[in-house]
């Protein structure tokens, strides 16, 4: 079925190219980074976790999100979902894919990853966060493959197939609850330290990763004719609206406690996000232009006339996508460490190094999801 | 010609018998020819029994003294970078105020306030550390001392966002080319490793006091067994008021402070 890929026009093939161009590019900065050490990036003992981490946790909840088409289209019997179900499934894939390219790159000995594995520690949240990470690409991976197989033949897909999709629904919402387990029970890191990091978690992954589901599907539209309907986008467009405004209502949790309680280590994380802290405010903007940008798509979505016009949807999935991209795999992970145990303020800025293995990992997960959704299409349209 | 392999013969003899008593001395303590602790035969340490903590007297630690991260970064081979994002440190001084973040800071007399302290690993008895580390390359052992596997560590770098103390540091970089003098009592590190300080463990095991302790001109630093009653620890703790950093984590410090 794979030499489905094989097959495509000059603009398949011209994506294709870019996207290895940028693999090539970030293989390059990864082998500087393997040989001076994770010195060449813009993290230290103060702010130890960076862009990969960050990255990691924003796609955690990307792959999560497959649960909203899965979950409506297996258990609800939601015939709308039909031709999108396969969409989330391979986004799935190519995020988790991401998420365990993300852990590697930050891995200071590589070589010596298996160590998780090798001594099994049930104690460490990266234990069971490594574990359902695998369980949860490999999961994806063989129901889509195996329901798009039988699709290819006319068949219907075999009975065994059905308890797998079904492991999957529960699934997806463990990986991203261990993943906020990762920060959730670390204490002295206040920002992380609260019991809504989990379902704000949740929240913030259907919404950005149902706005990021519409905006693919459009995408396999236009560029490859194969339309999943403007039914699976509408309700995909309300589920991303109502995931969009729980996640801002945890947010607004967090500035209450904060704020009211007047603590200060549980004010400081978001006063040093949002206002600055002491002089320091690099992150004042993003931050702000998150909040702006997710509330007004949120707007925008929660009004059923702009929500069904195609160009106010693209717009409002991208502002919330990006919204939750700034405050997830930017803001949420470097606030956590400013200020420092010692209440220094050390400012953190990507290095060129950083950024590029970033954007390869990035083009290896876009190209993973390009080669699986071309299989797809080449199949559903009987090409 | 016969001389020849005759002296051979009793050259390869030789060899052989040295590494027959090499591989009998590993198997039969008693055949070593230096003692080797084997505590799973004889000393089985039971855990728990022992847990070495310390006291620091910021009263006579003297403020731009260094002797004592000196002499620890010295003999551990802790690599020395300027730049604060590259920084390596077992111990260090920082100013009150940073120190004990959480302790009342409001019109606190300027002697306190402009004090600098030592900070240090806590050897917590409930470490967070240890309970994020995914390969147990940090571990708590049978003395209460929080040890680092450095063969073991991946450089995933939890236990760093999981210590309330900043006491962990992660070698961003080749440390080796940045040490000033070799130590030859305990190893260099690669980069990709976290480390930190290790209560002097290898010290300890030849019956010496950790180094920033015996260094000290001050004798500001006082180093014992906290579950003995009659050390000098538990009685300096009796008859003195002290601090532990962030106590309200529930982490419970081994290092105790005298403000």
């Amino acid at each position: 079925m794979i030499e489905k890929a094989l097959k495509g026009n000059r603009n398949y093939w011209l994506w294709i190219a870019f996207l290895l161009s940028v693999i090539v590019f970030g293989i390059y900065a990864y082998t500087r980074q393997m040989a001076l050490g994770l010195t060449v990036t813009g993290m230290g003992r103060d702010v130890s976790w960076g862009v990969y981490i960050a990255q990691f946790t924003f796609l955690v909840g990307v792959a999560a999100s497959a649960v909203m088409v899965v979950l409506p289209y297996y258990l609800h019997n939601q015939k709308a979902f039909g031709k999108i179900v396969i969409v989330g499934e391979f986004l799935a894939v190519s995020a988790t894919l991401m998420c365990l390219l993300f852990i590697l790159a930050d891995m200071g000995r590589p070589d010596q990853v298996l160590n998780v594995l090798r001594y099994p520690s049930p104690h460490s949240m990266v234990f069971w966060d490594v574990t359902v990470l695998n369980g949860y690409f490999i999961l994806n991976l063989v129901s889509g493959w195996t329901v798009l197989g039988a699709e290819r033949k006319g068949v219907q897909p075999p009975a065994w197939i059905k308890p797998v999709i079904y492991l999957s629904i529960p699934w997806a919402f463990s990986i991203h609850t261990v993943t906020a387990f990762l920060y959730a029970g670390l204490p002295g890191r206040h920002l992380w330290l609260t019991a809504v990091l989990a379902p704000r978690f949740l929240a913030s992954a259907f919404a950005a990763g149902t706005a990021l589901l519409v905006l693919v599907s459009l995408i396999l539209k236009r560029t490859a004719g194969f339309d999943a309907g403007n039914e699976a986008r509408g309700k995909l467009a309300v589920l991303a609206t109502y995931a969009g405004v729980a996640n801002f209502f945890l947010l607004g949790t967090e500035f209450f406690t904060a704020f009211y309680s007047n603590v200060p280590a549980h004010r400081h994380s978001l006063q040093y996000l949002f206002f600055g802290l002491e002089g320091h405010a690099s992150l004042v903007p993003w931050m702000w232009l998150s909040l702006l940008s997710g509330l007004a798509s949120v707007a925008v979505l929660l009004v059923p006339r702009l929500r069904k016009d195609t160009g106010w949807l693209v717009a409002a999935c991208i502002g919330l996508f990006f919204s939750i991209w700034i405050d997830k795999g930017v803001g949420l992970i470097l606030g956590g460490f400013v200020p420092s145990p010692l209440e220094q303020i050390v400012e953190y800025i990507p290095s060129p190094v950083e950024i590029a293995v970033t954007a390869g990992i990035w083009a290896i997960g876009i190209l993973v999801l390009s080669i699986l959704l071309k299989v797809t299409v080449a199949v559903k349209t009987q090409e | 010609m016969i001389n020849e392999q005759r002296r051979e013969f009793i050259r390869k003899t030789g060899l052989g018998v040295l590494a027959g008593l090499g591989a009998a001395s590993g198997l039969f303590p008693a055949l070593s020819l230096e003692k080797t602790l084997l505590p799973a035969w004889d000393e089985k340490p039971v855990p728990g029994k022992i847990r070495w903590g310390m006291l620091i007297d910021t009263r006579l630690c003297k403020g731009d003294c260094q002797q004592c991260t000196a002499a620890c970064h010295r003999v551990h081979n802790v690599p020395r970078f300027i730049n604060r994002w590259d920084e390596v440190k077992w111990i260090w001084k920082s100013p009150y105020e940073n120190v004990f973040p959480t302790a009342s800071q409001q019109f606190v007399d300027s002697g306190t306030k402009e004090r600098k302290v030592l900070a240090l690993c806590n050897h917590c008895a409930e470490p967070p550390c240890t309970r994020a580390c995914p390969t147990e390359a940090t571990f708590r052992r049978w003395d209460g001392i929080v040890s680092m596997d450095y063969h073991r560590c991946i450089g995933c770098r939890f236990c760093m966002a999981a210590c309330p103390y900043g006491s962990r540091s992660f070698n961003w970089q080749d440390p080796r080319p940045a040490i000033r003098e070799l130590s030859p009592t305990y190893p260099t590190r690669e980069k990709g490793v976290v480390e930190k300080c290790n209560f002097c463990s290898e010290r300890l095991v030849k019956g010496q006091l950790p180094a920033c302790v015996e260094e000290c001109p001050e004798k500001a630093l006082t180093f014992g067994d906290l579950n003995d009653p009659e050390s000098d620890i538990r009685k300096l703790l009796e008859s003195n008021l002290t601090m532990q950093r962030k106590p309200e984590l529930g982490t419970r410090p081994s290092v105790f402070y005298i403000i």
